[in-house]
């Protein structure tokens, strides 16, 4: 669920069809800057009511994917 | 018993500087600035010192209101980039305008005009025989930015603007905002040369966190403009106008998507002045006034964020 969700927010915010990403893609290569990795990740906090701050080190799909998962199983 | 605005004025130095001019400064380019925040170009003094910039918006204020600089009751003033610590602002204010009254100066930086209305408010509650009060924010940012950043000298203009009040019932509710800390923000004071102090200090320009200080400025706009309009029972359809702080139009834009509305209720002038902190409310104000688009009677909300950290929001009947 938090997958397909965060690649179809990656999928309308960049233009690109879902069925091109997957959890290798980096962030880099669909244009994504920090701003928009801020703005993606807070609508994220209201979808599954989670509290978290992008940092440099997630820079792929599933990088991201398994930062959120994990904080949606504590929750 | 509160206030309403019946005067304003702006000010900006003739001197532009465009996306293009900053890319033969640091490396940038005005596709990389316009995608990032909105801006387009903004003006910098060559020669004007703050207090000069403020004195011009709020003589530009009180010829708008008809008000002899002598009538004013009060001048509140705020500014992060004054040319002394002391005098204040406000009193380099009173003395180039020739009016009389007392004259305090204010610190909540790019909030800060909130923050003069709400002590405008105030007073006009403490002191019954004050009829007028002068609010300004002037700014020289130009002064305090590392023109080595690229992450911050681009996104700062210089300006100041200006408001008139008298003494009425246009200022409904107020929200105000503190969460003190100088890790996301932060413009460190004048490095001294004190033969005793040994511990290291920052640079006395703007340091800011970009994604720690969009995500305080979307958060504040969104809680502060929800919390006006459920304490007062009214919907956006209620106003007419929100004018925002104008620091970065992708903080703008997305606080319309958290608030679900339409980005045509903000009023955003950011793209051709910068973030001018202080002075971005007030300008975006008299140029919201000056297109004839605000008419009285209207409900408006402003809304501004900044270091503090600290952000405010009122809700005004023009």
């Amino acid at each position: 669920m938090v997958k397909e969700k965060i690649i179809e927010m990656l999928a309308e915010a960049t233009d690109t069809e879902a069925s091109e990403i997957n959890m290798n893609t980096k962030f880099s290569d669909l244009g994504v800057d920090s701003l928009d990795m801020t703005e993606m990740c807070m609508d994220l906090e209201d979808e599954f009511s989670i509290e978290f701050t992008p940092s440099p080190e997630i820079d792929t799909v599933g990088k991201l994917v398994e930062a959120v998962e994990k904080l949606t199983n504590e929750g | 018993m509160s206030f309403r605005i019946i005067g304003t004025g702006m000010y900006v130095p003739p001197k532009v500087v465009t996306n293009d001019d900053l890319s033969h400064i640091v490396e940038t380019n005005d596709e990389w600035i316009t995608k990032r925040v909105g801006i387009k170009e903004r003006h910098v003094s060559e020669t004007e010192f703050t207090s000069e910039m403020g004195a011009k918006a709020a003589q530009a204020a009180l010829d708008d209101a008809g008000v002899k600089a002598e009538d004013l009751d009060l001048i509140l003033a705020a500014t992060v980039s004054g040319e002394t610590v002391s005098p204040s602002m406000a009193c380099m204010l009173q003395n180039q305008l020739g009016a009389t009254c007392p004259a305090m100066e204010l610190n909540a930086a790019c909030a800060a005009f909130l923050y003069l209305l709400e002590t405008a408010a105030a007073y006009f509650a403490l002191h019954k025989e004050y009829k007028r009060i002068l609010v300004v924010g002037c700014e020289r940012m130009s002064a305090i930015l590392d023109w080595t950043d690229r992450s911050t000298c681009v996104i700062f203009g210089d300006g100041s603007g200006a408001a008139v009040l008298e003494r009425g019932d246009g200022y409904l509710d107020s929200v105000c905002t503190v969460k003190g800390g100088d890790d996301v923000i932060k413009i460190p004071h004048f490095v001294g040369t004190s033969p005793f102090f040994n511990r290291e200090q920052d640079t006395p320009y703007i340091h800011m966190k970009g994604q720690e200080t969009f995500k305080y400025a979307v958060t504040a706009i969104t809680n502060d403009i929800q919390t006006l309009l459920e304490r007062n029972h009214l919907t956006m359809d209620d106003i007419a106008w929100i004018v925002p702080h104008q620091a970065n139009a992708r903080i703008i834009d997305f606080a319309c998507h958290k608030l679900g509305i339409s980005t045509d209720k903000m009023f955003v002038n950011i793209e051709k002045y910068g973030n001018t902190s202080s002075a971005s409310v007030p300008m975006a104000l008299h140029e919201l006034k000056e297109s004839g688009q605000l008419r009285r009677g209207d409900k408006i909300i402003l809304c501004a964020f900044g270091g503090g950290l600290s952000n405010m929001a009122c809700l005004l009947e023009y």
